[in-house]
């Protein structure tokens, strides 16, 4: 079997206006290889709302995607703040977002949620003072 | 409708190139939220937004929108066009609130996405 391409980004936690470009890329390239429309619409914006969330919440961190064509499996890392509850961060509506940050369109604390709501494996942990760590994939198949 | 009676109705102007306004829209979706528009697939082919950031271009590209339509008057620079350019999606901007510019697309037949 052939190996997984591999993908990695590096995503600024000082420019709000790049955040995004990581899952810009992820999404055409998925195209390009084509992959099924659906799947890459789910990877694409869960990959995107994790982006955010390093730009926002943990000043950057570090993308990696590995893709075979059963899988698109996407690693987000950061050595930012850390999440005290995670249980609270992943229900609806809970934010921390600043109100600058709201002004930007972000902090309806729906990211999460709805990472996990189009990924079909899905898992965070998350150290306060140490960074969080974040697992998904998309099935191509599901 | 087409993006070009979208432009008429809300006597709107548009701002990119290239993009064609013949292309039928069903669907939209009115936010200054890009998560709760994130939140919500289902072939929607217009935000309506009174944002004004490259998030907003970014968001609808993830969602596959094809027209983003610019209320109360806000100009986006011309960065965010650029970006809006390369995916092909037609930018809009009218002095109507986000109300009354949701209001009147309503009333000529365009609806939200069922979720
Ligand atoms: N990488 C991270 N590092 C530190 N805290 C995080 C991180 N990701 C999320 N959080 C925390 O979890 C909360 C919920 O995140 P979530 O993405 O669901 O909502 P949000 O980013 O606040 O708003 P939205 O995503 O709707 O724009 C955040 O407000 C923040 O407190
Ligand atoms: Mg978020």
């Amino acid at each position: 079997m052939a190996e997984p391409i591999r993908l990695d980004y590096v995503v600024p936690g000082d420019d709000f206006t790049r955040a995004g470009e990581a899952s810009a890329d992820l999404k055409s390239r998925l195209k390009s290889l084509g992959f099924p429309p659906a799947a890459i619409r789910r990877a694409a914006i869960a990959l995107y709302e994790g982006e955010i969330n390093l730009a926002i919440h943990a000043g950057g961190g570090r993308i990696t995607v590995a893709l075979t064509p059963e899988r698109i499996e996407m690693a987000l890392d950061d050595e930012g703040p850390g999440i005290p509850d995670i249980a609270l961060a992943m229900s609806e509506g809970y934010s921390t977002a600043p109100d600058e940050v709201r002004s930007l369109g972000f902090g309806a604390g729906m990211g999460l949620p709805n990472m996990k709501k189009y990924t079909d494996e899905f898992s965070i942990a998350s150290t306060v003072g140490e960074g969080t760590h974040i697992r998904m994939a998309v099935l191509t198949a599901g | 409708m087409k993006i070009s009676d979208i432009l008429s109705i809300l006597d709107a102007q548009l701002l990119t190139e290239g993009a064609g306004l013949e292309r039928e829209v069903h669907t939209a979706c009115g936010s200054d939220m890009m998560s709760d528009v994130l939140a919500f697939v289902k072939d929607q082919s217009v935000l309506i937004t009174g944002l004004n950031n490259p998030q907003v271009v970014r968001t609808a590209d993830m969602m596959d929108m094809i027209c983003i339509v610019f209320v109360r008057g806000k100009k986006p620079d011309a960065g965010i066009l650029a970006l809006a350019e390369e995916r092909g999606m037609a930018i809009l901007c009218t002095d109507h609130t986000m109300f009354t510019a949701c209001g009147l697309l309503y009333a000529h037949g365009l609806r939200g996405g069922v979720h």
